[in-house]
């Protein structure tokens, strides 16, 4: 089967069983993504396929072929760290770090929503052209993504900061 | 306690200041001006945001196995046939152990039977057909991948004898109870006639208040990297107890305690859960029986099964006081649950002892026995769960007579340890409830319940104290090693679960040994550095501390002899001497100082490296040593629907000097997050019938999500605790306690209802 995760196109030969998630962690050693429950319940997993965050515990490897994937470790470019990772570690958006991979590429996903004006069950008016990014707003869209250290402030803070200049995972450079 | 034992507590708490650590002030607590203090970013913050930290599932080794387990569905009784033949053909499968082919393995040594032991029970693992709980691990399967051991493991199929089990909390308590204890002292205690007085006291309050268990859940899920070579084991571990955790499986595999190597540099999240469970032993016994690596991770569910968690209570709170609101009579009483295989009792009345100023005490833990996993500790044992009794009781009171519930508390303040008599070291709670309250505007809040509404929502203003004492173990110790280019090593067996212990400790090496933080490194989770150092009960700073302290003194000393008569040095005795610009100076004349990368050159030396052990901790037993913070809710709560929302929360601590403001500030409000989920949402639900663990997974068992948690205030005085290493005290437990008195008060005062029965979910409201 063929994969093309961050960038790069990668070959295995993987049980039919396999999800994306351990394909990305046992087949690939991508361990930046994050396993916290292999059930869809805490959003560690969550990687971005064609820009969109899914979580990849839930997602069978197979029906990703040839999709685009982009993992916490394709966030970097030529080392350097992307805007949003720069912003958790000067927020102290995390503590122990494990929940912190799945955060960032959700608030990268999160901010795709937003700019396509895909409504939340907290936006006031669903009608309305451009979504009115707020506190509430955020939080709501987060809350798949569960920090069990209770890093929530701090990753908010982070996020707010970059929203406006997160930019999209396809224009990013394969490293 | 033996008259041996009890003479000499006696003889530490009238020994002289001077004779005790702490006697004199760390010196470090004068420096105002280094890196202790400042808010320093997290320097493993970069390996993290990128995914390159790596974890205990995450190490490669050649030629991997992967483990699934299979577990008992009944509570109690004997395993009568293992059916494994279909799991042995299934694809991919390299083993399936069971207790008919498992290793013999000695019982696991359980935490607190010796200073080293880890494990969260004394069974012995897979020896034979006994079910103790229901969900104990009867089978392990090795597969050449996780998919092949999932499935085989399914396959699997087990008959049981049935013996009647204990699995009600309810009905355990009525069948009986016994007296519990606490780190080998019983959880008891009795001061003047504590219902004599409660019974004429003219204002009282006599509650039962009741709390679930708990589960940590941290969003790593327990794992381990396992591999033999020869009589070697080596263990990639997620653990807050690496030394703890080698000593234990030496133990039970009968080898020597060098022979186990455990490794844990970071740890995704622990709250106590991390020590030794029985998934590290399997994983271990059957790597040597498949002779394989073998890489275990539990699942979420596997996490609940075989992993404890907090035991429930029930508490009684009476207050007796006088119409002022003294108090003359304290009476904290219950029961909690335990197994009959571990010795954990969940302390809930130790806040009790400590807070508030009484002439009449009666405090009692009591227990009974459930077949269940054994429970263990979790964020703050004890006070978590019983300052949400005791603080409820107080706010009740303050109602009952009339007055502020804060004033009363302040009425309450003892001048000493009103149980142990003990000074204190430093106490500055007074001042954390005067800057808190100020800052959250307390005077707004109205005393007659359900006075603020803002269209469906009554809102209520709340507050508790939070308390939770300073801790040192013995066992910490400390090898720095500086080097001709002036740099140093420091090695400690501590752990880094995110409490930001590299951080922090980094800064205060730098201070101490008058470096930057760039010519630091801390070097730790891993059982070849010294210290016998429990990431637990908010102690890892002091120890650390303390053995860094103790391994600086030797530095010093043995610099000061190489730097011989030529040095501007010379003649300094080691205590006259500390860390600065680079190298030693006179503490009183900084002109008198020679660099590290001097001496060590005149010297002809690379590198001098020095070991020690920190003092024995007795400290605590000369003084009483707690941290408190105020804490401040607002609740929501929705008429119509009973939905809480927490829309502010401030916490005020005094939890002497904060060496990391920034990694501190979020301790504080992980803590306190912990705690909303405490007062709102977290229940562990055991199906009486069976024993078995009804919500075993995220979206059952629920935590706080971003959408629960506003934006948490913390500040803090800052008073550092002269008696403490650096002045400070743990900041890594004492968050979660008082947060659910704080919330439960908050929904009072909005509701008019009194929720003494935890979680505090809608239909309670309703
Ligand atoms: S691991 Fe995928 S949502 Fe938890
Ligand atoms: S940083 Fe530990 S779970 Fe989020």
């Amino acid at each position: 089967m063929q994969f093309v995760i961050n960038g790069r196109s990668l070959d295995a030969d993987v049980d039919l069983r396999t999800s994306l998630l351990d394909l990305l962690r046992d087949h690939f050693g991508l361990s930046g993504t994050k396993k916290g429950c292999n059930q869809g319940a805490c959003g560690a997993c969550t990687v971005l396929v064609d820009g969109n965050r899914i979580n990849s515990c839930l997602a069978l490897a197979v029906q990703y072929q040839g999709r685009k994937i982009t993992t916490v470790e394709g966030l970097t470019s030529n080392g350097a760290l992307h805007p949003l990772q720069e912003a958790f570690v000067a927020h102290d958006g995390f503590q122990c770090g494990y929940c912190t991979p799945g955060q960032i590429c959700s608030a990268i996903g999160m901010a795709n929503e937003l700019r396509t004006g895909v409504p939340s069950y907290v936006t006031a008016d669903v009608a309305a052209e451009a979504i009115t990014v707020d506190f509430d707003e955020i939080r709501e869209r987060m809350s798949g993504n569960i920090c069990r250290c209770g890093a929530y402030n701090g990753i908010i803070e982070a996020i707010s900061e970059t929203l406006g200049t997160i930019p999209l995972p396809e224009a990013k450079d394969a490293p | 306690m033996s008259i041996v034992q009890a003479a000499l507590k006696k003889a530490i708490a009238l020994a002289p200041d001077s004779w005790i650590p702490g006697g004199s002030p760390d010196p470090l607590i004068r420096e105002r001006h280094g890196h202790v203090g400042q808010p320093v970013s997290r320097i493993d913050g970069p390996l993290k945001v990128a995914g390159k930290a790596r974890f205990a599932a995450e190490f490669p080794i050649e030629g991997l196995t992967y483990a699934a387990l299979h577990y008992s569905s009944v509570a109690k009784g004997r395993i009568v046939e293992i059916r494994t033949s279909e799991a042995e053909q299934a694809p991919g499968v390299v083993l399936v152990m069971t207790h008919r082919n498992a290793p013999s393995l000695a019982k696991a040594p359980a935490f607190g039977t010796n200073p080293k032991a880890a494990g969260g029970d004394d069974l012995a693992i897979m020896q034979d057909d006994r079910i103790h709980w229901n969900g104990q691990a009867v089978a392990l399967v090795l597969a050449e991948t996780q998919e092949q051991a999932d499935h085989a493991q399914s396959l699997i199929r087990v008959d049981y004898e049935v013996d009647a089990a204990s699995t009600s909390f309810e009905q355990a308590i009525a069948d009986g109870t016994e007296p519990g204890q606490f780190m080998g002292e019983p959880l008891k205690l009795r001061i003047g006639d504590a219902d004599a007085l409660f019974a004429t006291a003219p204002a009282k309050v006599d509650a039962t208040y009741r709390t679930p268990g708990h589960n940590h859940n941290p969003i790593e899920l327990h794992a381990a990297t396992l591999a033999w070579s020869g009589d070697e084991l080596r263990v990639h571990d997620a653990s807050q107890a690496v030394t703890h955790a080698a000593w234990t499986l030496s133990q039970i595999f009968g080898i020597k305690e060098e022979q186990v190597h455990v490794t844990s540099p970071f740890v995704g999240g622990g709250f106590g859960s991390k020590t030794l469970w029985h998934h590290q032993i399997l994983g271990a016994a059957a790597a040597r029986l498949a002779k394989r690596p073998v890489r275990i991770v539990l699942s979420r569910e596997g996490v609940f099964r075989t992993v404890g968690g907090r035991a429930p209570t029930e508490q009684r709170v009476a207050l007796g006081a006088r119409r002022d609101g003294t108090f003359d009579a304290i009476i904290h009483t219950g029961v909690t649950a335990m197994t009959p295989h571990n010795a954990m009792t969940e302390p809930f009345i130790i806040a009790t002892r400590s807070l508030y100023a009484a002439k009449s005490f009666r405090l009692e833990v009591d227990t009974v026995k459930l077949n269940t996993v054994a429970n263990t500790f979790m964020r703050a044992p004890g006070e978590a769960v019983g300052t949400f009794a005791l603080e409820s009781a107080i706010d009740e009171l303050a109602a009952e007579i009339g007055m502020d519930p804060i004033e009363l508390r302040i009425r309450n303040e003892p001048e000493r340890d009103p149980t142990q008599g003990l000074p204190f070291s430093q106490r500055g709670i007074v001042a954390a409830w005067r800057a808190g309250a100020e800052r959250f505007e307390w005077y707004k809040r109205q005393q007659r319940p359900r006075s603020v509404r803002d269209g469906d929502w009554l809102v209520g203003l709340g507050c508790a104290t939070a308390t939770y004492p300073y801790y040192r173990m013995p066992g910490g110790a400390a090898r720095i090693t500086v080097t001709r280019d002036g740099r140093a090593i420091v090695a400690v067996a501590a752990h880094e679960m995110g409490m930001g212990t590299a951080t922090a400790q980094t800064q205060v090496i730098a201070d101490r040994l008058g470096l930057s933080m760039d010519q630091v490194k801390f070097h730790y989770g891993d059982t070849s550095l010294p210290g016998i150092v429990l990431a637990g009960g908010s102690q890892q700073t002091a120890s650390v501390g303390a053995g860094v302290v103790a391994a600086h003194r030797a530095l010093v000393a043995e610099m000061l002899k190489l730097a011989g008569n030529d040095s501007p040095l010379a003649g300094l005795h080691p205590s006259e001497v500390g860390g600065f610009d680079g190298g030693l100076c006179a503490l009183d004349d900084h002109d008198r100082r020679e660099s590290y990368a001097s001496i060590l050159a005149r010297a002809q030396r690379t590198e001098i490296s020095v070991e020690a052990e920190a003092s024995m901790p007795l400290e605590m037993q000369h003084w009483s040593m707690h941290s408190h913070a105020a804490m401040f809710c607002e609740a929501r709560v929705n008429e119509v629907t009973g939905e809480v929302r927490i829309s502010r929360f401030l916490g005020s601590f005094d939890c002497g000097r904060i060496l990391n403001p920034k990694t501190a500030a979020s301790q504080f409000r992980g803590g306190i997050i912990m705690g909303l989920g405490l007062a709102l949402m977290e229940e562990t639900q055991l199906d009486e019938r069976t024993g078995r663990i009804m919500n075993p997974s995220l979206a059952e068992y629920h935590v706080p999500v971003h959408l629960d948690v506003p934006a948490i205030d913390v500040i803090w005085t800052d008073e550092a605790d002269p008696r403490t290493p650096m002045g400070a005290r743990g900041v890594g437990e004492i968050g979660i306690t008082g947060v659910g008195a704080a919330v439960a008060n908050a929904v009072f005062n909005a509701t008019g209802k009194r929720v003494r029965d935890l979680p505090i979910t809608l239909d309670k409201l309703l």
